[in-house]
């Protein structure tokens, strides 16, 4: 056993931001020794015996509220699933009363999930358990990111590695996805060169801080890259003219087949899902070969078996 | 009325003299006073400023009096060495007719902290639709001189013509708040690198710059005078620099938040940094700064902007906009304009009194130290520090951003029409 392996994570996990490189491998190391027992017979592990999770979510993501449950549930945690229809903003009780409500309760750690950017973050200020943002608004969604990572690199690198000098494409609406801004963060922490591609208005002003390449031409992209992640686009950007229409969008910037050809043989392509089949991406390229999105979704429940796991204070030793 | 000296103190240009007070005036500034006194001060370390005027000050009553009285802000307003506080109009109900007006000028009256002078609405209810009273304001009891939608900006451009036009005939002023609704929907924080990684819609400096733009041309066409609220950005300082070497009529003000703060506070999504306009960056701070030394900026006011606790401890989004600031306005000139060799104390006085009376038409207030004139004084001592402490601010919210912040100088005498509101940092009951 090395001694990385004793490497502590922060308290939270709010943001990507918060990992240093070797804390981000931990994780998907870890993950990749739990995934083990979702092949198992007997999908549970007692390590987390006795503890409570909420799954604190205000808004609906059945998806993301699934796989956390999965994740507890499989170390063995206690759930409960608090769905809490709109936020402070729209009156009702405050973030502040239900973390506070909360913690007298006993939960060891919440889930958040927000529709806006900086719940995580606050709430992390009134409870003395583990926050995890299960993704703020258009902040951050950093499980995803490692998910995305883990999946990447089951098919591009191995255990214990990174992705260092693999070059992703993020396509789609970055200016608004807490995906890509989590992605950013992790993909460059591993070494990745990142290209992010969309129309000028769905690109955040003052990304020239960003690591990263900025194209408005996917095609120039395409048959450079390892990976291309789709992201979703919301129809009613259209109604604010972030473009004139989803036809457009889709002819410049969705993947087709005629644009999956572009691509390296082996190139991934990914979506965190859900999916626009027909405007994003289309169904030849979500359920083609080169897809690894249903992956991604398996991936999302070791990866956060291994956040509550590391979190929350298991001490299996990776690798041992 | 008790009489007053006070011992030692400087003068603005440094002279070192006694400053007597009797029956509501300045009755001599001398280094060897000739008449006698029944209380003697000590003013030994401070400058003596004439009492601060705020030109930018939410007072919340009526209405939201939870947050702020007529009352409890003038009396922190005396704190903080003001001698008289302009109410902005966006109560509610709004100050947008003579009864309202009156009725925030007599609970000043009442208060006797400081003078409260009144500043009506542009536009009914602040829609932005139609004009107010304006006349019938200005000739109230409460004299308004000072018009303004503040917290909403007047963005249609015939209604902001007419109502420069219009109050050219009582000599009043419209105060903007430089905004284009249209550009700042929903609008969270200053939009650049820091707005960019924490996913909060940016407010972009060019929704200040473009209506700032509009409005000094409108002002120069229609030959009236216009006022920029909380000027925020390097570019606007840019524009009204322009302006006023064009002869155009305008003059603006800055908030201390401003010279001081940063938008990478915002990182802490704590939104005791959340204000409108929002924290800039420190190219904005630089300009800001540098545009109130040479002049283009002409004043300092708070925007004093109280909220209960509840308002402010959520997520950021649900947020209520704004800061106190006027107990610790002067701390913050003083530490971002006078410790940096950027004014001197004559130049604090200038754009934290004269100035603001001058803009506001105070009669009154504003008025140089000297033998005759109304004894409205701050006396300042420079060498004090103290680092901010949330709980220790008198006014009725505790919204200040400046937490934990060790900033420079303390208030210790202040005079309010020859009464005292503060000796030797205590607060004087009325």
């Amino acid at each position: 056993m090395s001694p990385e392996v004793v490497t502590e994570l922060p308290r939270h996990l709010l943001s990507i931001g918060d990992l240093n490189h070797d804390q981000a491998l931990l994780i998907l190391d870890t993950a990749e020794e739990l995934a083990k027992i979702s092949d198992a017979p007997i999908k549970k592990l007692p390590t987390l015996r006795g503890r409570t999770i909420v799954n604190l979510f205000y808004e609906d993501s059945t998806r993301t509220r699934i796989s956390f449950e999965a994740a507890a549930k499989r170390l063995s945690a206690d759930v409960i699933n608090f769905s809490a229809k709109g936020s402070s903003v729209s009156k009702g009780e405050s973030l502040k009363d239900t973390a506070l409500t909360l913690q007298a309760m006993g939960a060891d750690a919440v889930v958040l999930r927000h529709p806006e950017s900086g719940a995580a973050n606050r709430l992390a200020g009134w409870t003395n358990g583990v926050v995890i943002n299960a993704g703020d608004g258009t902040h951050e969604h950093p499980t995803q990111a490692l998910l995305d990572a883990f999946t990447i690199r089951r098919h591009l690198g191995s255990v214990g590695s990174d992705l260092n000098g693999k070059h992703i494409a993020i396509v789609g609406d970055v200016l608004h996805s807490r995906v890509a801004r989590s992605n950013v963060l992790l993909l460059n922490l591993l070494g990745a060169k990142i290209t992010l591609v969309a129309p000028p208005t769905l690109i955040p002003v003052g990304v020239e801080s960003w690591p990263v390449d900025v194209s408005y031409a996917i095609d120039e992209v395409l048959p450079e890259v390892d990976a291309v992640m789709m992201l979703r686009v919301q129809s009613e950007r259209m109604q604010n003219s972030f473009f004139p229409s989803t036809r457009e969008y889709s002819r410049l910037f969705g993947l087709n087949l005629d644009r999956m050809n572009l691509l390296q043989k082996g190139a991934l392509i990914l979506h965190p899902g859900p999916m626009n089949r027909g405007l994003e991406i289309s169904a030849e390229c979500a359920d083609g070969v080169q897809s690894v999105i249903l992956e991604q979704v398996a991936n999302g429940v070791s990866v956060r078996m291994a956040v509550l796991y590391l979190l929350l204070g298991g001490n299996i030793g990776v690798g041992s | 009325m008790s009489t007053y000296l006070i011992k030692d103190v400087e003068l603005v240009n440094g002279e070192k003299v006694d400053i007597g007070i009797a029956d509501g005036v300045i009755a001599e500034i001398s280094s060897k006073p000739s008449k006698s006194y029944e209380n003697i001060l000590d003013g030994s370390g401070c400058v003596a400023l004439p009492g601060l005027v705020d030109l930018h000050t939410h007072l919340r009553e009526p209405g939201r009096e939870d947050a702020e009285t007529v009352l409890t802000g003038t009396r922190a307003a005396a704190r903080g060495g003001y001698t008289a506080v302009f109410a902005m109009a966006n109560t509610d109900p709004v100050a947008d007719t003579a009864g309202v007006v009156e009725q925030v000028v007599r609970l000043g009256k009442e208060a006797g902290w400081c003078e409260v002078f009144a500043v009506g609405a542009v536009t009914k209810d602040l829609a932005g639709e139609s004009m107010a009273e304006l006349g019938a304001m200005a000739h109230s009891a409460a004299q308004v001189r000072v018009f303004s939608d503040d917290g909403k900006c007047v963005s249609d451009s015939q209604m902001m013509r007419r109502a420069l036009e219009y109050v050219r005939q009582f000599d009043g002023v419209v105060a903007q708040h430089a905004q284009d609704p249209k550009l700042t929907v929903n609008a969270q924080m200053n939009e650049g690198t820091v707005s960019a990684r924490l996913g909060l819609r940016g407010w972009p400096a060019v929704a200040e710059e473009g209506i700032i733009a509009r409005d000094v041309l409108l002002a120069s066409h229609v030959k009236s005078r216009l006022h920029i609220c909380h000027v925020s950005t390097a570019g606007s300082v840019d524009i009204i620099r322009w302006a006023k070497s064009r002869g155009i009529d305008v003059t603006a003000e800055v908030t201390p938040h401003h010279l001081l703060l940063s938008d990478e506070l915002v990182e802490s999504y704590d939104p005791k940094f959340k204000v409108n306009p929002p924290l800039r960056s420190h190219e904005d701070i630089a300009a800001l700064r540098m545009g109130l030394a040479d002049g283009t900026i002409d004043i300092v006011a708070t925007d004093h902007a109280p909220h209960p606790a509840e308002d402010k401890e959520c997520e950021w989004a649900g947020a209520a906009n704004g800061m106190i600031g006027l107990e610790t306005a002067l701390s913050v000139v003083q530490k971002t304009m006078v410790d940096t060799g950027l004014l001197n104390w004559s130049q604090v006085a200038d754009r934290m009194s004269i100035t603001p009376a001058k803009i506001g038409r105070a009669k009154g207030q504003g008025i140089a130290l000297a033998v005759g004139a109304p004894a409205n004084i701050c006396i300042y001592d420079p060498s004090k520090s103290k680092v901010v402490v949330a709980e220790e601010q008198i006014s009725k919210s505790k919204n200040t951003p400046f937490v934990g912040i060790d900033l420079p100088g303390q208030v210790r005498h202040v005079f309010f029409q020859g009464k005292p509101t503060m000796i030797s940092t205590e607060m004087v009951a009325r």
